[in-house]
C-alpha cells in the first residue's frame, strides 16, 4: 500500500515538471533565431564563472601549502625551536597578504617598463575592466589579461604564490635567526624583491619578451625564494654544533618526522592547485595533463631520492625521500604544461637525485640549511626551468603560452637559451638584493640570536614559551659528534655548554 | 639485607620481571634511565650526516632482598637479562643498613 502511495506522489511531481520542460523546449524552438546571441552570452558568463571558480579553488589549495611548510619545517627542527618556526610560518602569510596588496601585485603585473610595473601600484588601485580579456581589456594590469577572471581572482591567486616564495626562506634560516629580522625581511621579500623578479617573467618584463617561460613558477616562486634563503643562510652561518672542530657536518635530527611527513603530503596536495591552477581557467585538457605531469614528477623524484639516499648513505632516509618528493614538484612547476608525461617522469627522476646530492653538497660547504630548502627550491627550481628548454613540446597544451620545441625535441637551443638567461638573471638580481636586505637588518635589528638563546631554544628566547610545555623532550644525542670524553663539560649548565661549543 | 640494582636492556624487562617473580621476589622498582658503558654510545645518520647518541636508553631495576637470597637473585637477573651482545648492562649488589615499611613501621628483614 505504502509503495503505491509513494509512486502516485512521485508521478504527481514528475509529470507537471516534464510537461513544463517540453513546453519550454517547444517555445525555445519557436524563438530559435535570437538564441545564438543569448547562448553565446550565457556560455561566456558560464566560462567566466567556471574559470573564476577554478582559479579560486586552486588558490585555496595553494593557501593550504602554508600548513605544509609549517609542518615540514617544524618537524625537521628541534623541539626547542618549534614555537619559533610555527610563528614564522604563520605570520609570513599575513605579511605577504599585506605587502602584496600594498605594492606587490602592482609592481609585478601593472604596465610599466621591462623591469617593474609603474601604474596602479598602491592597493591594486589601477583601472581595470576584468574579466574582459585580450584586446577587449582596458586597464593597467595588461600582463595578466590573458585570463578571463575578475581582478580580485587574479590578485588572490597571485597572492598565495607570493606567500609561498616568502615562506621558503624561513626553513633555511631556522633555529638561529631573530624573529624580528625574519618578520621585516618578509615585507621586503613580498613587497619588493619577489614582484620585481616576477615582473620580468610574468608581468610582461624583459625575460618574457625574450621568450623565457615559467608556467607555474619554478623560477618565479621557488628560485626567488631559494636565492633569498641562500643569502640568509650564508650570512647567518651554521647552527652551533652543526660542524665538528675538523669541519665534519653533524646530523641534528628534527624532532618530528611525523610532522614532516604530514607536511610533505599537504604540500603535494597543494601542488595540485599550484600547477593545474596556473592555467587560471577551467581548461579541461590542460588541467588534466598538468595534474598528471605534476604527480608523475613528484612520484619519480620520491623514488629516485629514496634510491639515491639508500645507495649513498646505506639507509632509505625518510628526510631525504621527503625532500625528493618536493624536489620533483618544484622541478615540474615550470614545464608542467609544456612537456609530455614521459618527460615529466624523467624530470622528476633527475630532480630526486639532484636534491640528495645538493643536501650533501651544502652540508659539506658549510651552508647550514636545516630543512633542505635551498636544495629543494633553488637547485630544483633551476633544474625545472632548464628542463623546460630541454623537453618543451609545442603540441602539448596549446592553450598555454606557446613554447618552442626543446633541445631534445629537435628545437636546438631556441627555448633553452632564454631559460638559461632567466635562471642566471634571477640569481644575479635576487641573491645580491636579498643579501643587501639581510645586511641592512643585521646592521639595524641584528640577524642572529645570542649563543645562549640558540642553545636554550628560540621558543623561550624569542616567544617566551615552549611548544610542548608538559612534554619537553631532552636531547640525548651529542652535538659534538665526538662522543663523551674529557673535553665535555662536567655540568650541563647553559653557560658551560655554550663555552664548550665555542671552544670547539 | 642487600639492594640489587641491575641496568638492563629495555626489551629484557619482562623476562627479568618474570624470572624474579619465579624466584620469590615480591617487589621491585624500575626506572627508565640513559647511559653508556665501554661501548660509548653509537652513531646514527640523519639526512646524510652522522651524529653520536651518547646515552642509550636502559632500564634500571632495584630489588631489596635478604642477605641469603642476594646471590641467587643476582644470578637470576644475570641469566634472564643476558643476550651475549654489547650493552647487556651491569648488576650491583650493595648492603642496606635499614629498611622501613612506612605503613606499619616494620623494620629490617620483616620490612623487605
Amino acid at each position: 500500500m505504502k509503495t503505491k502511495e509513494l509512486w502516485v506522489r512521485v508521478l504527481a511531481l514528475v509529470l507537471p515538471v516534464s510537461i513544463g520542460l517540453l513546453a519550454t523546449a517547444a517555445a525555445a524552438q519557436e524563438t530559435a533565431p535570437v538564441l545564438p546571441r543569448q547562448a553565446a552570452d550565457a556560455i561566456a558568463s558560464h566560462k567566466v564563472a567556471l574559470d573564476t571558480m577554478w582559479t579560486l579553488v586552486t588558490a585555496f589549495l595553494v593557501f593550504f601549502m602554508n600548513l605544509g611548510f609549517a609542518m615540514v619545517e617544524s618537524g625537521f627542527c628541534r623541539a626547542k625551536n618549534t614555537v619559533n618556526i610555527l610563528a614564522k610560518n604563520y605570520i609570513v602569510f599575513a605579511v605577504s597578504s599585506v605587502a602584496f596588496l600594498l605594492t606587490g601585485f602592482g609592481l609585478m603585473f601593472a604596465d610599466g617598463n621591462g623591469f617593474v610595473g609603474t601604474h596602479g601600484i598602491w592597493f591594486v588601485g589601477g583601472p581595470d575592466n576584468s574579466p574582459a580579456m585580450g584586446d577587449a581589456y582596458r586597464g593597467v594590469y595588461g600582463s595578466i589579461s590573458w585570463t578571463g577572471v575578475p581582478l580580485w581572482a587574479k590578485f588572490f591567486f597571485q597572492l598565495v604564490f607570493a606567500g609561498t616564495a616568502a615562506t621558503i626562506v624561513s626553513g633555511a634560516v631556522a633555529e638561529r635567526i631573530k624573529f624580528r629580522s625574519f618578520f621585516l625581511f618578509s615585507f621586503l621579500m613580498v613587497g619588493l624583491i619577489y614582484p620585481i623578479g616576477g615582473h620580468w617573467i610574468w608581468g610582461g618584463g624583459w625575460l618574457s619578451k625574450l621568450g623565457m617561460l615559467d608556467f607555474a613558477g619554478s623560477t618565479v616562486v621557488h628560485s626567488i625564494g631559494g636565492w633569498a634563503a641562500l643569502a640568509g643562510a650564508m650570512l647567518l652561518g651554521p647552527r652551533i654544533g652543526k660542524y665538528t672542530k675538523d669541519g665534519r657536518p653533524v646530523g641534528i635530527p628534527g624532532h618530528s618526522m611525523t610532522s614532516a611527513t604530514l607536511g610533505v603530503f599537504v604540500l603535494w596536495f597543494g601542488w595540485f592547485g599550484f600547477n593545474p591552477g596556473s592555467t587560471m581557467a577551467a581548461d579541461w585538457a590542460s588541467i588534466a595533463h598538468i595534474a598528471t605531469t605534476t604527480n608523475t614528477a613528484a612520484a619519480t623524484a620520491s623514488i629516485s631520492a629514496l634510491l639515491t639516499a639508500w645507495a649513498l648513505l646505506g639507509k632509505p632516509d625518510l628526510g631525504m625521500t621527503l625532500n625528493g618528493g618536493l624536489a620533483g614538484l618544484v622541478a615540474i612547476t615550470a614545464p608542467c604544461a609544456f612537456v609530455s608525461v614521459p618527460a615529466a617522469f624523467l624530470i622528476g627522476l633527475i630532480a630526486g637525485v639532484l636534491v640528495v646530492l645538493a643536501v650533501l653538497f651544502f652540508d659539506r660547504v658549510k651552508i647550514d640549511d636545516p630543512v633542505g630548502a635551498i636544495s629543494v627550491h633553488l637547485v630544483n627550481g633551476m633544474w625545472g626551468t632548464l628542463a623546460l628548454g630541454l623537453f618543451a613540446n609545442p603540441e602539448i597544451c596549446p592553450a598555454a603560452a606557446a613554447a618552442k620545441p626543446g633541445l631534445f625535441l629537435g628545437g636546438g637551443v631556441q627555448q633553452l637559451l632564454p631559460q638559461i638567461v632567466g635562471v642566471a638573471a634571477m640569481g644575479l638580481f635576487v641573491f645580491p638584493a636579498s643579501a643587501l636586505g639581510w645586511l641592512v637588518l643585521k646592521a639595524t635589528v641584528g640577524l642572529r640570536v645570542s649563543p645562549e638563546e640558540e642553545y636554550e631554544g628560540l621558543d623561550v628566547g624569542e616567544h617566551g614559551n615552549h611548544a610542548y610545555p608538559d612534554f619537553q623532550p631532552v636531547a640525548v644525542y651529542a652535538t659534538s659528534g665526538s662522543g663523551p670524553g674529557p673535553g665535555r663539560p662536567r655540568e650541563a649548565t647553559v653557560a658551560g655548554m655554550v663555552e664548550f661549543e665555542k671552544a670547539r | 639485607m642487600k639492594k640489587i640494582e641491575a641496568i638492563i636492556k629495555p626489551f629484557k624487562l619482562d623476562e627479568v620481571k618474570e624470572a624474579l617473580a619465579r624466584e620469590g621476589v615480591r617487589g621491585m622498582t624500575i626506572a627508565e634511565v640513559k647511559g653508556f658503558g665501554r661501548q660509548r654510545g653509537h652513531t646514527e645518520l640523519y639526512r646524510g650526516a652522522e651524529y653520536v647518541v651518547d646515552f642509550l636508553p636502559k632500564i634500571k631495576i632495584e630489588v631489596l632482598v635478604g642477605d641469603d637470597q642476594a646471590g641467587a637473585v643476582a644470578a637470576v637477573i644475570e641469566k634472564a637479562a643476558r643476550t651475549g651482545r654489547i650493552g647487556d648492562g651491569k648488576i650491583f649488589v650493595t648492603p642496606v643498613e635499614e629498611v622501613v615499611r612506612i605503613r606499619t613501621g616494620e623494620r629490617g628483614e620483616e620490612a623487605v
